[in-house]
């Protein structure tokens, strides 16, 4: 597997491969006992942690290694979940209209809701219509140059658009509602307990391969073009790359992360609506990098995780505070913390060891323009 | 004729309207290049500050001097929000020139927090406030057409408002010093200009203009701890349309978008009319990505 | 010692706190809910001294039932008097011995306003929780994202508000007004003493459409006519350009079915374009007394509602019920509709445990039918069909002091019909 080649030989001391082996062994293992002593809830809680993660990867590769930040990464998200709930949606139903379609008012089954029949072709298209609106979008901004925060108020901006389309298309989206009530998928039924845990390794999975990919396209030729971009722009032109195609490379890939974490998401959630493809869901992606340290990629993983998990558990007991806790984070993180936890980590430790010499070719370092302030306007 | 006398009117009110919201951000995210995503919790803040204004005149003061309530609220938001605007700037933003994204990420957890406190402070439903009554009514000027005074009050004091600030950015000392800071920080350093002082005046400026644009807002909307997500991102997208650092581009920004989003409402159904705005606004950004006004430059980034 | 090092171990750290997390949860929850329940205006002495009574007095132990709604987030606005209403209830019935002797414990909740968090609370407190019954939601969203859930773990919900039909889950039981309990019969009066030109004015979502579709059925066979439709996005706040179309349609009456802050800019820029209650009718069916507190109530004087009930309703059970209110949360709050449906909803599932026997949802269900219960806005009656219940109809009219003014009242309470089956122009509309 080139992937696996890739990351070995991107590890050249042996004693930290076994560190690090052992660490990701570990967290393996702990992740598929997970069935094991987590009850029903907390397995589903986490199993949707786990698909937050895949489209934190995604959004880490873009916002980490190329600096380009979209806010609009609910977007892809949401049409990822839309792709699969319509499948879902539609096997429910059977041989009749979707629910909210009978009292809206339509009687036939618009064409484009014909082929999410077939699980397969659902799938697919959670994945490349995500990547496919990226490219576009991404052709139309990055081609023009529009970059760093233009970009980012451009990305709000299709957040708007998405969000009052989907509403306002009742017939067709459901609405506010979004969409629910689903009963099976491959023929099996949701709420078997056995298709729960198959689920939850499916997502499992589908993580780790998301982490692959990543971690392969990080340590590849492009990632380094990625980073270049994201460090002198303008300096990656003058060598004679065009850096549009490779952004919108990144974001493309970026968004069909987001995409399959909402197949996922409404594998294990039930219901996909407009709401979660709004601002505050999309920023909210954003955080989960921030804090678990841009460009890295367990960073985003393990910032996607401890949020979602802690606002579980935070906004169970503490409605109120949550949201100071999440307002505060973000002011710290951000002004204080520009590397997140892995930063934190890697700082501690540091001084802990400070005699040790600094690694040079550090491919997780946060870069000097993390940490003196991105220049680029 | 009637109808479109109204309309237009209608299209310069929205105008105005998204001119005032736009206008503290021009200074923060235009001169400033901080991207203040708590801008719109400064307009909460001078919604607020409105209603405090009311409760004590309802309270404290005889009747018959409620109808003086309006311009001190004005005042009194203004110098609400200069002071958070200030607080905030010493205490956070001063860590994050240059760092266009973190200050967006950053401010827009102070949001949070504001939106917050305001919930915890005023409670989560919307209150009311009662505009005066000198403002109540319209101008007749024909038959079925009716201009409101609180709707030409708000042009009124936008007009004022851009006018102050022409003045003072381009005609006042303070102004100068102002613009020297953002041109060439270094240059203006050297020559004894204290630019910390001006950076934090600078924002707290903007901040001050979104608590009157959050008072005058109270005339005409609603006033609940999330009202400034409403307005947030049209603000933005006045100044990009416009080109950032310049006047002159929000100004025809927020007419641009004023009057194209009257039309195609007027046409379409509001939903349909927003979405199609947005993506005007994008079909020109690929036209011109720098907006309208761009401040011709010769550096690369 | 390489860089893996560090990363292994954080990996490890990072796990072990989300493990932690999950397993500090499933020891405090117990513990938690109750400092949860107790948000800034419902911390008042009467409930912190119930909420120790209960376990004191453990006469015959206690039963659990959820309390699920949006205590932050935009739907707070609503959901959080809601939620002081049930527990207003559940206080009430445990002073007078609680249900089967068993005292009612309130474990609190919050939807966040995020539907997909709805479903995750729901399914905590069926599976973790293991409550008897669960009372929450306000929009549609959040009870079409519980509705799986509740079927799914075989729970029950008691839903406090008017919506737009079309429903009827056996694991809900509707407590505010479905169509015909509320517009169905607003547009029989309006066409009958206003007129028969209409204006459909709504936000741009799921209750609306749905709302108006029925209405223009129902114009279209009762001889009314239909001079405009329009939605606005949700959190509009410009309507100069809807006031100049609803000016040029000329429209008898503009049925209103926006939705929280639309309603202040509507109303607000409304009366400034020169145009009052007395040049237009306009009926809405989202504003009760809450929402008037924030639009300001000299602006919507004159200005028509209809629901089920007021705080002003003349019955003996009403004057209790907003006597103890007033009494717990303030004397500037103010009862309305939803506020009441939930009272009424903890006071009809203490009714069907009684008669049952049992806290088991399928005896409580069935036991349920029938059940009977003097509430605030009259006598109402579970429908055992639809688990919906017959609700007394009432248009009313804004004072200037907030309070609604009942103009006119169905006499006797509807009978439910989520469907409009009994409603022949009503045909085409579903299957």
């Amino acid at each position: 597997m080139n992937a696996w080649n890739a990351m070995l030989s991107a590890i050249s001391l042996p004693r930290g491969k076994l560190w690090l082996l052992a660490g990701y062994g570990a967290a393996l293992a702990v992740l598929l006992t997970a069935p094991l002593y987590l009850s029903d809830f907390r397995l589903n809680i986490l199993a949707k942690c786990l698909a937050f993660a895949i489209a934190a990867l995604g959004l880490d590769l873009l916002w980490g290694y190329t600096g380009i930040l979209s806010l609009g990464h609910g977007v892809f998200f949401g049409l990822g979940g839309y792709a699969m709930a319509m499948h879902l949606k539609l096997v429910a139903s059977g041989d009749r209209l979707p629910d909210f379609m009978d009292w809206t008012g339509v009687t036939k089954l618009p064409w484009f809701w014909e082929p999410f029949r077939y699980a397969g072709f659902a799938i697919l298209m959670g994945i490349v219509i995500p990547s496919v609106l990226a490219l576009i979008l991404g052709f139309f901004t990055f081609r023009n140059r529009i970059k760093g925060v233009y970009f980012t108020i451009l990305t709000q901006a299709l957040v708007i658009i998405t969000v009052t389309l989907f509403v306002g298309q009742q017939k067709y989206t459901g609405g506010t509602n979004g969409l629910t009530g689903y009963a099976e998928l491959f023929g099996v039924p949701l709420r078997n307990a056995g298709m729960k845990n198959a689920l939850y390794f499916a997502t499992v999975a589908a993580l780790l391969a998301a982490f692959l990919l990543c971690r392969y396209l990080v340590k590849s030729r492009l990632g380094k073009v990625l980073r270049a971009i994201r460090d002198g722009e303008n300096r990656v032109r003058f060598l004679g790359f065009d850096p549009s195609v490779y952004q919108m490379a990144a974001f493309a890939v970026s968004a069909g992360l987001a995409g399959l974490a909402g197949m996922l998401f409404v594998l294990h959630v039930g219901i996909i609506s407009p709401s979660m493809m709004a601002i505050v869901p999309s920023v909210e992606m954003v955080l989960w990098v921030a804090i678990g340290g841009r460009g890295t990629l367990v960073g985003a993983v393990i910032g996607a995780i401890v949020i979602n998990e802690a606002k579980s558990g935070l906004s169970e007991s503490f409605p109120d505070i949550w949201t100071f806790f999440l307002g505060a984070l973000f002011i710290l993180v951000t002004v204080f913390l520009p590397g997140g936890l892995v930063g934190l980590f890697r700082q501690a430790s540091q001084r802990f060891r400070r005699r040790e010499p600094a690694h040079e070719h550090d491919a997780i370092d946060v870069s000097p323009v993390l940490r003196e302030g991105n220049r680029s306007v | 004729m009637a109808l479109w006398l109204t309309q237009l009117f209608n299209g310069l009110s929205v105008s105005s309207i998204l001119l005032l919201i736009a206008l503290g951000l021009a200074i923060t995210f235009g001169l400033m290049r901080v991207i203040n995503m708590a801008h719109g919790e400064f307009i909460m803040i001078g919604a607020y500050a409105a209603y405090l204004m009311q409760k004590i005149f309802q309270d404290s003061l005889p009747g018959s001097w409620f109808g003086a309530y309006f311009p001190l609220a004005i005042v009194f938001s203004f110098v609400l929000a200069f002071t958070i605007g200030y607080l905030l700037e010493t205490t956070l933003i001063r860590f994050l020139y240059g760092r266009p994204l973190d200050s967006l990420l950053a401010t827009w957890g102070v949001g949070l927090v504001l939106q917050q406190l305001a919930r915890s402070i005023f409670g989560a439903p919307n209150v009311g406030v009662t505009s005066p009554s000198w403002l109540d009514g319209g101008l007749r000027v024909m038959t079925g057409v009716v201009f409101p005074y609180k709707r030409l009050f708000i042009i009124g004091l936008v007009i004022l408002c851009l006018l102050a600030m022409y003045f003072y950015i381009y005609r006042s000392n303070p102004g100068r010093r102002m613009q020297a800071v953002m041109q060439n920080r270094d240059m203006a350093a050297c020559l004894g200009i204290s630019t910390r002082r001006v950076d934090s005046t600078t924002f707290a400026i903007g901040s001050g203009i979104a608590g009157i644009a959050g008072c005058a807002l109270t005339l005409i909307g609603p006033i609940g701890p999330t009202i400034g997500t409403n307005y947030i991102i049209d603000a933005f997208m006045v100044v990009v349309l416009g080109g950032v650092g310049k006047l002159a581009g929000t100004l025809v920004g927020a007419l641009g978008i004023g009057m194209l989003n009257m039309l195609f409402e007027w046409w379409t159904t509001a939903s349909l009319g927003k979405v199609l705005v947005f993506l005007c606004i994008v079909a020109f950004l690929q036209w011109k990505p720098m907006g309208l006004f761009a401040v011709r430059s010769r550096s690369l980034d | 010692m390489g860089r893996g090092w560090l990363k292994g171990s954080v990996i490890l750290i990072a796990l072990g706190m989300v493990l932690a997390a999950c397993g500090s949860n499933n020891n405090n929850q117990g513990a938690a809910s109750p400092s949860a329940s107790s948000p800034t205006p419902s911390a008042s002495p009467s409930e912190s001294a119930s909420g120790e009574a209960s376990p004191a007095a453990n006469d015959g132990g206690t039963v659990k039932v959820g309390v699920l709604h949006s205590l932050s987030g935009t739907m707070a606005i609503s959901e959080v008097s809601v939620k002081d209403a049930e527990l207003l209830a559940i206080d009430e019935i445990n002073a007078k011995g609680g249900v089967l002797g068993k005292k009612i414990e309130p474990v609190i909740e919050d939807g966040a306003s995020d539907w997909p968090t709805f479903a995750e609370k729901a399914r905590k407190l069926i599976s973790e929780d293991k409550v008897a019954t669960v009372f929450g939601g306000w929009t549609s969203a959040s009870r079409k994202a519980m509705l799986p859930v509740f079927e799914e773990l075989k729970g029950l919900l008691w839903y406090p508000v008017q919506y737009e039909g079309m429903e009827s889950s056996p694991n809900i039981f509707y407590t505010g007004a479905t169509t015909n309990q509320q517009i169905v019969p607003a547009v029989d009066w309006l066409l009958e003493n206003k007129g028969k030109k209409f204006y459909l004015l709504g936000s741009d979502y799921v209750f609306p459409q749905t709302a108006n579709k029925i209405i223009k059925a129902q114009l279209k066979a009762k001889g009314g006519e239909l001079v405009g439709e329009e939605y606005t996005p949700l959190g509009h706040t410009d309507y100069s350009t809807i006031i100049a179309k609803i000016q040029a349609a000329k429209p008898d009456v503009v049925f209103n079915t926006l939705n929280g802050d639309s309603n202040v800019a509507f109303f607000k820029q409304l009366k400034d374009a020169g145009i009052t209650s007395k040049d237009l009718t306009t009926l809405s069916v989202s504003i009760a007394e809450e929402e008037a507190r924030g639009i300001g109530p000299d602006i919507l004087q004159g200005h028509l509602v209809a629901w089920n009930y007021y705080q002003t309703t003349d019955t003996p059970e009403n004057k209790t019920f907003v006597e103890n209110y007033k009494k717990k949360y303030g004397s500037d709050r103010v009862t309305d509709d939803p506020i009441e449906a939930g009272y009424v909803a903890v006071y009809l599932w203490a009714a069907a445990v009684e008669k049952a026997g049992s806290f088991d949802v399928d005896k409580v269900k069935a036991a349920a039918k029938g059940v009977e219960f003097n509430a605030p806005e009259g006598k109402v009656t579970i429908d055992g069909d639809n688990q919906h219940i017959l609700k007394t109809v009432r248009i009313g009219e804004l004072q200037a002091d907030g309070m609604i003014k009942e103009l006119w009242n169905s006499g006797s309470p509807v009978v439910p019909d989520p469907y409009l089956k009994t409603y022949d122009w009503a045909a085409g509309l579903s299957k």
